[in-house]
């Protein structure tokens, strides 16, 4: 009996070896040719991310079956792709990131004749600072950072990072407040409350944005990037360092909640699309990316992850709830004073010590 | 084969005898506590778990449509198995060779062995990332597997170690007199009496495996997605209770099947032979 | 117990229990390994590369007061999680091996299913438990205080007041270094319990017996007998309890709400946000140092004595 077993495992053992190696040694996807399509695209995404009809209209109009990856931040890409991974054929790093994985050189450029519907891009966006002329990347979504809040708490719109950070005022909220736990977004909201520009890398101002973070802390509940809606839905805080559309997602089931941008300005920021160097089917991307870049789908995912559409075309498709809300489409005079995170080279680590300091401090 | 163990004393049923009961009738609480709040919030209708907003099934059905999550789970498992069983293997066979011999190098032996439970995961997940790409092996489940093994065979060999620490060589040696093969010997008295430090690092092997979340992430390539990698995803949206329905019905599988074997082992009558 | 191999036999059976794990773990391990020991001596490249460089600027980095101390709360919290660990692991672990034998399987399983759910969704689960306005508290302003308003309404005694008084307040349970021990406890007491119990198991009942009819007390027969003929399992659980610990980041971002920094959490955010892999690698090999002199030596200690 019990010889009978462990044959049956020593055989599992066997044949699992086998099957590895198999799989191992395997042979590689080829890249399709120059214009031809692939039979399959990889789309490496954050989650929740892409209308899933469109990724089926895509199927049935091009026959290319799309299989999609998730990622949940921009370093565990770039951590990826600069270790060399492969496979994947289109891409959606954050603004910032894509000016690193060009420095990095991880990024394929664009052949700008098989996008044909570029020119439906809002020329706000047409031309952004991280990627000039969209040599390399075509903006997807964008949103800001701000602050969320219980509007039952608020008499007026809490629309300035002094009831984040002014003692005066921060201290009424004690214990009621989140931040975002990311060293730049914080560091930008200190800076921007401070005057300064957020991708400074002055060390006095860098210090005093850092002092004011560690004045900030006795009144902080939390360092939160994941539940902070949750959070203000549960009445645990009334006010929340956030990002735009978590807020707006979740005031669809709780009304009280809403987003404010700080006059002060706050963090502009954009999702785009790209295709890595290593892709299996440029081709096969730049369609993809091309049929993204059309009105009606366009919309379609911007009603669906409630981010605002770089797409001007798009706008007729766009519910109208999202269309005329002016802290996802702010006004020019706010869209003049956000501010685009820029890698701050050198100086990322001096920014990761203060931000440590931060955590630190305290009992 | 007999058990050796500490059996109940029903003469002596003190007040320690008392004590631990309560106890670990309370350590079992404390592990279901928050288990009972998943399962609870799984029939939330509120999509965020900050309030009580109605019963519902949806999440039920929405999960058992999704696709993704689907192959998700499948992914895991596949990992989590062919890893448990290779490191089960190997890491037993290495825990048998230090309990019982002494070798040149064994203490740089010994050191390598322990490294793997001491490194900080996002070291082992880089390091192993850039081997793989080094080694041009293609990232997808095969290197997710080799990676877990490559950290269980550690912890199994410890948890074996525990138990083979004062086994008793006579036994051995007397079956060895009697049977005179040393294959019958090593299945017939060895195994039978360190398959509890087996069964456990088999079972936290398992456990290390299915919920491993950066190595997996960094040694993973398209199409590899595991369950961790979903829901650590998802998470940039708040975690759905679709996620809590699955882990409640996976909950519910998986103490139907250790309902199952108990039911089998009934009749078996055996104590510690279980696999 | 450890014998040299005599024969040429023993030595093939030796090479044969050990090359498997030793393959996988000089290729799959060691080799890596080795690249990273190279990285942790280069240096931050611009847009967050690697310039390889023959340095020890980033051991420099460590030794650094601000990094100390965090490594020295590190230790704090992973050794308190250890002890809590171990002082209610190990009696979890005494009650099963003394269940009956069919129960055994039965209850290590049971002990092993909460884990099998996501550690994430565990962790938010703990969240709900812990918050202010959390289902602990629901109990304590709620259930609790209303009890002890009726029963001081029944029972008039002094005592009343001042239990009422602190049950009217709800506790700041989240976001303490409390609420991570517990959150680590939860997450590492059954590797604390598999080993415990596979020793105990072992014991030889008439051992215990006869060690119960030598010392009169419990309490001696424990320390004298029990305790050391089980130290294999309580040495090998505590390691595997505390070095976790050490490098735990998730449980102190989500349960101490990331108002504290572990060890961990700099080791991660090295990799991550800064791209500062040889410093990242630099603080991993500094505490795989640490751990791996400490770790030989308990293992020598606690199996010899």
């Amino acid at each position: 009996m019990r010889r009978l077993m462990m044959r049956t495992i020593g055989l599992g053992l066997v044949s699992v070896i086998l099957l590895m190696l198999a799989v191992a040694c395997g042979g590689r996807d080829g890249g399709g040719g120059e214009q031809e399509l692939a039979q399959e695209l990889h789309l490496y995404n954050w989650s929740e991310y892409i209308e899933p009809q469109v990724l089926a209209d895509f199927e049935a109009e091009f026959g290319v079956r799309v299989i999609e990856d998730t990622f949940s931040n921009n370093e565990e890409l770039l951590a990826k792709l600069q270790a060399g991974a492969t496979g994947y054929d289109v891409i959606v790093p954050s603004d910032y990131m894509v000016e690193i994985m060009i420095e990095e050189g991880l990024l394929a450029e664009l052949n700008h004749a098989n996008l044909a519907n570029l020119g439906n891009l809002d020329e706000k966006f047409s031309d952004p600072p991280y990627d000039r002329g969209m040599v390399h990347c075509v903006p997807y979504l964008w949103g800001t950072t701000g602050i969320g809040y219980n509007s039952d708490v608020f008499e007026e719109e809490p629309d300035s990072w002094s009831y984040l950070f002014d003692p005066e005022i921060a201290s009424q909220y004690a214990g009621r407040i989140t931040m975002l736990n990311d060293v730049r977004e914080a560091m930008s909201a200190a800076l921007k409350y401070l005057g300064y520009s957020l991708n400074t890398t002055d060390e006095a101002q860098l210090a005093q944005a850092r002092d004011l973070l560690i004045q900030q802390k006795a009144w902080v509940y939390a360092y939160d990037t994941e539940q902070y809606e949750d959070l203000l839905s549960a009445d645990e805080i009334v006010l929340a360092h956030s990002w735009s559309g978590d807020i707006f997602m979740a005031a669809d089931e709780d009304e009280r909640l809403w987003y404010a941008i700080p006059q002060e300005g706050g963090v502009i920021w954009a999702d785009n699309l790209c295709i890595p160097n290593t892709a299996p089917s440029k081709y096969t991307a730049e369609v993809f990316i091309n049929f993204l870049l059309r009105p009606e789908i366009s919309a379609a995912n911007s009603n669906y992850a409630w981010y605002a559409s770089p797409n001007a075309k798009a706008a007729e498709f766009i519910d109208p709830q999202i269309l005329d809300e002016p802290a996802i489409y702010p006004p020019s005079d706010v869209m003049e004073k956000l501010e685009w995170l820029e890698d701050v080279g050198d100086a990322t680590p001096i920014y990761e010590r203060m931000w440590t300091e931060v955590k630190a401090a305290g009992p | 084969m007999k058990t050796i163990g500490v059996r109940r004393e029903r003469r002596k049923t003190s007040w320690v005898g008392r004590l631990l009961t309560v106890h670990g009738i309370a350590g079992y609480l404390f592990l279901y506590l928050p288990i009972v709040v998943l399962v609870v919030f799984s029939f939330n209708a509120s999509r965020y778990a900050s309030a009580w907003r109605g019963f519902t099934l949806d999440w039920y059905v929405s999960m058992l449509q999704d696709q993704a999550l689907a192959s998700a789970v499948k992914n895991t498992l596949i990992v989590a198995g062919s890893s448990t069983l290779i490191s089960t293997v190997f890491g037993t066979m290495v825990a048998l060779a230090m309990e019982r011999y002494r070798f040149r190098g064994k203490l740089a032996f010994d050191a390598l062995l322990y490294l793997p439970i001491i490194i900080p995961d996002i070291a082992m997940a880089v390091m192993l990332l850039l081997f793989f790409i080094l080694a041009r092996l293609r990232l997808g489940l095969v290197t997710i597997i080799i990676s877990h093994v490559a950290f269980n065979i550690s912890f199994v060999a410890v948890v074996v170690r525990a138990r083979l620490a004062y086994f008793d060589m006579s036994l051995e040696e007397a079956a060895q007199d009697l049977y005179a093969d040393e294959w019958q010997t090593f299945w017939r008295v060895t195994l039978p009496l360190i398959m509890p430090g087996i069964l456990g690092g088999a079972l936290m092997a398992f456990t290390l495996s299915i919920d491993d979340f950066v190595i997996t992430f960094f040694t993973s390539g398209p199409g590899s997605t595991t369950l961790p990698l979903r829901i650590y995803s998802l998470v940039k949206l708040g975690v759905t209770p679709e996620i809590n329905a699955l882990s409640s019905l996976m909950l519910l599988i998986s103490m139907a099947l250790v309902m199952l074997s108990l039911l089998l082992q009934k009749g078996g009558g055996g104590g510690i032979e279980i696999v | 117990m450890e014998i040299q191999p005599r024969s040429r036999r023993e030595t093939r059976r030796l090479i044969f229990l050990i090359a498997p794990s030793l393959f996988w773990l000089l290729v799959f391990f060691l080799f890596p390994l080795v690249l990273v020991l190279a990285i942790s001596f280069g240096q931050r490249g611009t847009y967050g590369g690697v310039e390889w460089s023959l340095s020890l600027q980033n051991y420099r980095r460590f030794f650094d007061p601000l990094y100390l101390r965090i490594f020295g709360r590190t230790l704090l919290i992973a050794l308190t999680t250890t002890v809590i660990c171990l002082v209610t692991g190990y009696p979890l672990a005494y009650f099963i091996a003394t269940r009956p034998p069919r129960w055994r399987n039965g209850l290590l399983l049971l002990l092993m299913i909460p884990f099998w759910t996501n550690f994430l969704i565990r962790t938010y689960a703990w969240l709900l438990l812990l918050r202010d306005q959390g289902l602990i508290n629901m109990l304590w302003t709620g259930g609790l205080h209303n009890a002890l308003l009726w029963l001081s309404n029944t029972v008039p005694l002094p005592v009343w007041g001042r239990l009422l008084e602190a049950t009217s307040t709800s506790l700041s349970l989240f976001g303490t270094n409390g609420a991570i021990i517990v959150g680590l406890v939860y997450g590492w007491l059954p590797d604390m319990v598999l080993p415990c119990y596979a020793a105990i198991e072992r014991l030889d009942h008439s051992l215990v017996e006869a060690a119960q009819d030598l010392y009169a007390n419990r309490v001696q027969s424990f320390l004298r007998v029990i305790l050391p003929l089980t130290m294999s399992g309580v040495v090998a659980g505590s390691v595997l309890v505390f070095i976790p610990s050490l490098g735990a980041y998730v449980t102190p971002d989500l349960l101490g709400g990331a108002k504290s920094v572990m060890m961990g959490n700099v080791i991660y955010s090295q990799f991550m946000s800064a791209r500062d892999y040889p410093f990242g690698a630099a603080i991993s090999f500094v505490l795989m140092t640490v751990m791996l002199v400490g770790t030989l030596i308990y293992f020598r200690l606690g199996t010899e004595s």
